[in-house]
């Protein structure tokens, strides 16, 4: 559904494809710092301490949420800045791209390079031969995956919407809640294979942020009914 | 398109390609504007050739030299439309440039994982005489560094050797060593690929069949690339040509050889492009002397001009290069070949599109394109395909090293949008893949799966 929305969205116009990349870019580079501060910590610690390296997986893991909404935040700034410069270039005078079509965008960036980075090797592997969950663990994994990974590249869409939002209208609590949202997510993701615990939450977590964002972007009820009545 | 010449020279036996994107300076048009002398020195002005040459080792293929060239813009008069035109355009032009050098990655990528022969080692080329088999770090190190220098060293020699011929006007020979490099890499080079792909799909094909469907596309080839022909089939040529060149490049380039060259390709690169004296300059500075594009070979260009009642009409030459290495010939058989005077390395170069001299009124309309070396399509497919062949943590590696380039390249041209001159295409997107590609692999990598095994998500 990501690649879908992908296709139909963005796929057209360059700039968006542009913005599209930087967010993967930026997204990507917060995984390494978070992978590096956690890299290092493992280094300076015992390995044969389970529940020690459990706790610094799930302190990597919580470090990595807030490094990455650093960084969403840092692309705000910089699709702030690039938007006065388009403004100024562009003919008429107005962008070309709105702040929200580049909130979208760059929430779709962060989630297919998050979405990409958890799936890939697993569909890699999902080609080739084996079975799932031999050894005890739950067979429904790869399908659980897919399920998260989608309903995590959604959620980024839509945190992106939601945070950029706040920052425009420097309502803070906005963007704490964003932060919270993921720190939850992330949080609901150590249920896991009990996958009730996780995929559940999620879902609605999803659900409600969804119906933020839409609201935020300027929809309402009576949009959503002409919408899927088909008046015009 | 924005038009940005970039021509590479590498041409020399050894395929040197050298990238870089330069502006250079394309005849004076007339200004439809308002008939001011001075648009027609803005419209000149504008016309920048863009070189990217890249200068290819060669060591396994005598790639053509493959200049990124982006396209200049042609701004009308007012310096101050002209720059308006081209940031308007700029995001297209990123896109179309884009989207080629994605193909690139993707074919490449494509063959490494799934055809093994490109990942077994056979030898190497006569370009990187020392062996990687030492058992010591440092002496691997070593060894690596000193391919490095003969490679380089060698490119830099195809380079000058390219240059003073085109400064002496020796355009015949140049133009029949692209054409038979052009002409190797489109049939031997074809004909090798195919033959590994056919064998890992356990496929059987005859030997008429065979010889009818490379005489067809090398035929064409040839064709398209160095007359004229369908935009996109140039296009595809030109990519499907730069894959072949990666992948030789790969198979044969040893690991940390690999490497350090394609770090050292874009230092060099860097300088060669910017530097009053490097070669690529001063290619570029005599074509625009003389008013001529620079080699339309070995340019990838994205978009296609038409000439409109020009005196001049530039044709966009395309010259394969190819470079011949003795040592690819055989791969599997003659692994150091000693003799490779006959080498003849053409360059490979994009077919650039004639330049629409400009009709006045279709200068803004004129579909402007970036140009862009086909030795920067290699480099970059070079990387990715290393990260994909030899990375441990397969596609996380090569996803982020794709997306370090394209970050790159997009830099690059935002800087050729700003600065205006030709620039060099390597170095920012060869310097983020690298560094994506080192802390991704030894970092990320051991984090990513200890989080998929718990099935924790960030």
């Amino acid at each position: 559904p990501a690649f879908g929305l992908f296709i139909f969205t963005i796929a057209r116009d360059p700039l968006r494809i542009i913005i599209l990349i930087a967010g993967a870019f930026f997204w990507l580079v917060s995984l390494l710092l978070s992978s590096l501060i956690w890299f290092i910590a493992v280094k300076a610690s015992n390995p044969q301490d389970e529940r020690l390296q459990k706790g610094l997986l799930i302190f990597g893991v919580m470090f990595s949420v807030l490094l990455q909404e650093a960084f969403r935040f840092l692309y705000y700034k910089l699709l702030r800045k690039a938007i006065e410069g388009l403004v100024a270039l562009s003919e008429d005078g107005c962008s070309p791209i709105s702040i929200q079509q580049m909130a979208y965008v760059a929430g779709v960036g962060f989630g297919l390079m998050s979405g990409a980075f958890s799936m890939i090797n697993l569909l890699a592997d999902a080609l080739g031969p084996g079975t799932v969950g031999i050894h005890g663990d739950s067979q429904l994994y790869f399908l659980t995956s897919a399920f998260m990974t989608m309903v995590l590249i959604f959620l980024h869409t839509f945190w992106g919407i939601l945070f950029f939002h706040g920052c425009e209208h420097r309502r803070w609590w906005e963007i704490a809640a964003v932060v919270i949202m993921h720190l939850t997510v992330s949080g609901l993701s150590f249920c896991n294979p009990l996958y009730v615990g996780s995929l559940v939450p999620s879902y609605l977590l999803m659900a409600a942020a969804a119906a933020w964002a839409y609201l935020l972007s300027g929809g309402s009820a009576q949009n959503l009914r002409r919408f899927v009545l088909c008046k015009c | 398109m924005i038009m940005f010449m970039n021509n590479s020279d590498s041409e020399e036996e050894p395929c040197n390609e050298r990238t870089s994107l330069m502006s250079a300076e394309s005849p004076p048009v007339p200004s439809y504007q308002d008939g001011l002398q001075a648009s027609e020195a803005g419209e000149a002005q504008a016309h920048r050739k863009r070189r990217a040459g890249s200068s290819r080792g060669p060591n396994n293929i005598a790639g053509g030299e493959m200049s990124g060239s982006g396209v200049p813009v042609r701004e009308s008069a007012l310096e101050n439309e002209e720059e308006e035109l081209t940031l308007k355009y700029g995001a297209k032009h990123v896109i179309m440039l884009f989207v080629p050098v994605t193909l690139c990655m993707i074919v490449v990528v494509a063959t490494i994982k799934s055809v093994r022969f490109y990942t077994e080692k056979n030898g190497q080329l006569i370009y990187t005489p020392f062996s990687e088999d030492t058992p010591s770090v440092g002496q691997r190190l070593l060894n690596s560094v000193l391919n490095t220098i003969v490679m380089i060293s060698v490119i830099i020699v195809m380079t000058v050797f390219l240059v003073l011929l085109y400064k002496y006007r020796c355009y015949k020979f140049i133009h029949g060593w692209l054409i038979l490099s052009s002409l190797m890499l489109l049939f031997l080079f074809t004909y090798i690929y195919l033959g590994e792909v056919l064998k890992t799909y356990n496929v059987a094909m005859d030997y008429p069949t065979l010889f009818i469907v490379i005489w067809n596309f090398g035929a064409v080839g040839m064709i398209c690339i160095h007359w004229k022909g369908p935009l996109q089939l140039q296009q595809a040529y030109l990519i499907m040509i730069s894959a072949l060149m990666a992948l030789v490049f790969i198979k044969y380039l040893p690991e940390w050889s690999a490497w350090v060259i394609l770090g050292a390709i874009s230092i060099y690169d860097l300088m060669a492009v910017l530097c009053p004296k490097g070669p690529l300059r001063m290619l570029v500075e005599t074509a625009q002397e003389r008013n001529e594009p620079i080699f339309p070979a070995l340019i990838y260009s994205s978009a296609m001009m038409w000439t409109v009642g020009m005196a001049k009409p530039d044709v966009a030459a395309r010259g394969p290069s190819q470079q011949t290495w003795d040592a690819a010939e055989d791969g599997r058989e003659h692994l150091r070949s000693p003799s490779h005077a006959e080498s003849q390395m053409s360059e490979t170069r994009s077919p650039v599109p004639t330049r629409p001299v400009t009709s006045l009124e279709e200068l803004e309309e004129e579909e402007r394109g970036v140009k862009l070396g086909l030795g920067d399509f290699i480099f970059y497919s070079v990387l990715v395909g290393k990260a994909a062949a030899t990375a441990s943590g397969d596609w996380n590696t090569t996803l982020a090293c794709f997306v370090a380039i394209l970050i790159g390249l997009c830099l690059t041209l935002l800087l050729l949008a700003v600065f205006k001159k030709a620039l060099p295409a390597l170095p920012i997107s060869i310097t983020f893949g690298l560094i994506f590609y080192f802390s991704t692999d030894n970092l990320v990598r051991p984090f990513m799966d200890t989080l998929a095994s718990h099935q924790l998500y960030i």
